[in-house]
């Protein structure tokens, strides 16, 4: 084999005299290689030019920034021909944190930071440890006393109040947190030589992947209730979250099984030579490796996860999406949604953009060193 | 393994199962005993909660009238018809927006994953970013949007037209159409039939190829059975095929097609959302074609539509089967945010249904058995067809 991967490359073409402008040469190779090339670079740089022209128009030389507390006269002057942005100064406290009382915003503000440093953390390839598990615990153990209060003098705040930014961030984030190890159990329940628990997993991840979230979430609205004793009842945003988390053990199951196919069999056979019992197998030799296989389509099944959960939203959950669209009730800002919209998608763009970009450069061949 | 070894005396099993076998079975019977305790606290739970509240059971609800309009249907339907059959008009709309959100889907995410390869580099750099955009927001914000967007279309009377005889306002896309009755549908059903004839015929004269190496050109048969005997059929039957041009009357529009601002505004969001993820699909796929093979085509002198349909597509075509398959199975699910918009598709039916009557479980029993139905479907149409094109080795 050494012989064949021994012979160097074949040289390169030898470089051909490049002559001209680099601008211009750059602009030949790629915009402007052949004819119908060319008209096809010039009728996009004018389409484009047209709707940049129409959105810098209606977005910031028509638009209206700021205006005094209340009033949208000056927005519904421009309507139709400009944007009205001074709905986000006006209406940002509600969208972002709901109904949360007004003075006590900093704690989920300060809950939205700490989501994001643990998010950051997560992603440290150093990190990757067993303390990492403790980190998680911890914050969430310290977002949940932020988020609810009731001791260190901070005042008891209901979960039917919260809203906006941190509810999608813990929507999102304990579904994962949960969901991730019942995705493990589940994945190893379907590869398991156990009849009964393999049929068990396979019945659970093909019901749940074979029906939209919305059905899920609506049995977690309508049918909870019928399925507990009379008289137990459990909060609403408990129970979306509880369908958010079966959802997502589905899905991330099968991401993970991928992984535990790609474990070559001399690991498991090695592992049992040593005499490890079925979970350290999996625990110190197995699983490790499955989940490296499998980071970038987590990654990617994280992204799909946390957009979805805007589906609360049809079971009247004040998550992000739910609040930009109550904000839009008020009749004197009716007309501006497509504003509030925009601000909204721009905040999820933020969020899956940077997921995505991570699985990306995980995905893109790591250098030896 | 020469030396003949002295056999074990066998160890002494309990119940003549080994250690192993024996944990196995305790995990089953642990996992399946929980599984069935906690199914059966739940079924007692809602048998008890269901009888408190005076709810009687079962499907018998389906028959009685159900007395909720229905705006936009495909089939027959008015509010005295019973819930049976409104949940068949909302079966309807759902595979409605499925299927023809599927067609458009393929088309627009297979031109814009071309296009990501192009060599132009502005088409590319733009289709990436729709791509980047579309993925990172999610659907049901997008949906929300676009009927926004609808909404604020202007009135019928003050139309936008951006073609002739294609109307845009907030009643939605109106655009012309051909009526339809038996006469038309049966030139249809002939072209239909003159495919099914045609490819018989086809497999036979490559068969006959395979055998004696000589091609038999088969485009006579297409043209006379695809399009000479529908034709035929039309001109004996003197059907008519003039196009029905919308009209403004009063306050609203005459003739034509009319897609309802709902369906339109789901049918984009959904098409478009689909369309990012199989654009990118559709690059890896054509990606995966080993560059050798376009050198070794061209080096054969092919031509370049031959190439591509006879060498690189039904190579790439089986990178991008299966994660396509899971992709038309998503917009179909996602198909129930009509919900939010108020298309009436199978969920938003049975979520009236369900605060009409109180058959909750009985209402997303309905929701779970039609997904799944559909799902099934079209993941064993989608297997068939991969099994077909598969890499069959030696």
């Amino acid at each position: 084999m050494t012989a064949i991967t021994d012979i160097p490359e074949a040289p390169r073409a030898a470089r051909r005299p490049q002559l001209g402008n680099p601008v211009l040469r750059w602009l030949r190779t790629n915009l402007f290689s052949s004819i119908p090339n060319g008209i096809l670079t010039v009728v996009l740089l004018a389409l484009l030019a047209k709707g940049i022209l129409s959105f810098v128009q209606w977005g910031m030389a028509n638009a209206v920034w700021l205006t005094p507390a209340h009033d949208s006269s000056a927005c519904r002057a421009v309507r139709g021909v400009g944007a009205c942005w001074a709905i986000i100064p006006e209406k940002y406290r509600f969208i972002l944190f709901g109904t949360y009382p007004f003075n006590e915003q900093w704690r989920p503000a300060l809950s939205v930071v700490l989501f994001i440093a643990l998010y950051y953390l997560s992603t440290r390839r150093a990190l990757w440890r067993r303390e990492l598990v403790f980190l998680w615990i911890g914050a969430l153990a310290l977002i949940s006393v932020l988020m609810w209060g009731g001791v260190f003098g901070l005042s008891f705040v209901s979960q039917d109040r919260w809203g906006g930014l941190p509810v999608t961030l813990i929507l999102a984030t304990f579904g994962l947190a949960f969901g991730f190890p019942l995705g493990i159990l589940v994945a190893l329940g379907r590869r398991s030589k156990l009849p009964a628990i393999r049929s068990l997993s396979v019945l659970y991840v093909e019901l749940i992947r074979g029906v939209p979230l919305v059905s899920l979430l609506f049995m977690a609205s309508v049918m909870f209730p019928l399925f507990m004793p009379a008289g137990f009842n459990i909060d609403k945003l408990l129970r979306a979250q509880i369908a958010i988390i079966l959802f997502a053990g589905a899905y991330l199951a099968e991401v993970i099984r991928g992984g535990l196919q790609a474990v070559p069999r001399g690991q498991y056979e090695a592992a049992d030579a040593l005499g490890l019992s079925y979970w350290r197998k999996h625990r110190l030799i197995v699983l490790p490796q499955a989940i490296r296989h499998v980071i970038p389509p987590l990654v990617n099944t994280f992204i799909a996860f946390f957009k979805d959960t805007s589906l609360v939203l049809i079971i009247g959950i004040f998550d992000l999406l739910t609040t930009a669209k109550t904000a839009i009730i008020d009749p004197a800002w009716q007309q501006f949604s497509v504003e509030v919209y925009i601000f909204v998608a721009a905040i999820y763009f933020v969020f899956c953009f940077a997921m995505s970009r991570y699985s990306r450069s995980l995905e893109a061949p790591t250098t030896p060193k | 393994m020469t030396a003949d070894h002295p056999r074990l005396p066998p160890r002494r099993r309990f119940f003549a199962l080994g250690r192993n076998e024996l944990q196995g079975l305790f995990w089953q019977v642990l996992v399946v005993g929980i599984a069935v305790a906690v199914i059966a606290f739940l079924w007692s739970n809602t048998v008890t909660n269901l009888s408190a509240r005076r709810i009687t059971t079962g499907f018998a609800f389906l028959g009685r009238e159900a007395g909720m309009p229905i705006a936009d249907s495909l089939l027959a339907y008015n509010p005295r018809d019973t819930y049976f059959w409104a949940f068949v008009v909302g079966i309807a709309n759902t595979l409605r927006v499925a299927v023809i959100g599927i067609v458009l889907a393929t088309i627009l995410g297979t031109l814009i994953g071309i296009s990501r390869l192009s060599a132009n580099w502005l088409l590319s750099r733009l289709a990436a970013v729709y791509v980047e955009t579309l993925r990172d927001i999610p659907l049901l914000l997008q949906l929300l949007f676009w009927y926004v967007l609808m909404q604020a279309l202007p009135a019928a009377r003050a139309a936008w037209r951006p073609i002739e005889g294609v109307f845009l306002s907030n009643r939605g896309l109106i655009l012309p159409a051909i009526p339809f009755g038996p006469p038309q549908l049966a030139v249809l059903g002939t072209a239909v039939l003159g495919c099914a004839v045609f490819y018989v015929i086809r497999r036979w004269l490559v068969a006959q190829q395979m055998r004696d190496g000589r091609p038999r050109p088969a485009w006579s048969f297409a043209l006379g059975l695809i399009v000479v005997m529908p034709v035929a059929v039309s001109l004996a039957l003197g059907v008519s095929w003039s196009i029905e041009w919308p009209q403004l009357r009063g306050f609203n529009f005459v003739g034509g097609l009319t897609l309802a601002p709902e369906y339109f505004a789901l049918l984009i969001a959904l098409v478009t959302y689909t369309s990012a993820f199989i654009a990118e699909i559709v690059r890896s796929g054509i990606q995966s074609v080993p560059r050798g093979q376009w050198d070794a085509a061209n080096a054969l002198g092919l031509r370049r539509s031959f190439m591509l349909r006879q060498i690189i597509l039904p190579q790439a075509l089986r990178v991008i089967v299966p994660p396509m398959t899971s992709q038309y199975l998503n917009l179909t699910k996602n198909s129930s945010l009509a919900v939010a918009i108020g298309y009436q598709d199978v969920v938003s039916i049975a979520n009236t249904t369900l605060n009409q009557t109180g058959q909750a479980i009985e209402a997303i029993a309905l929701i779970m058995a039609v997904f799944l139905t559909i799902s099934l479907s079209i993941s064993f149409f989608m297997n068939w067809y991969n099994a077909r094109i598969a890499l069959v080795e030696r």
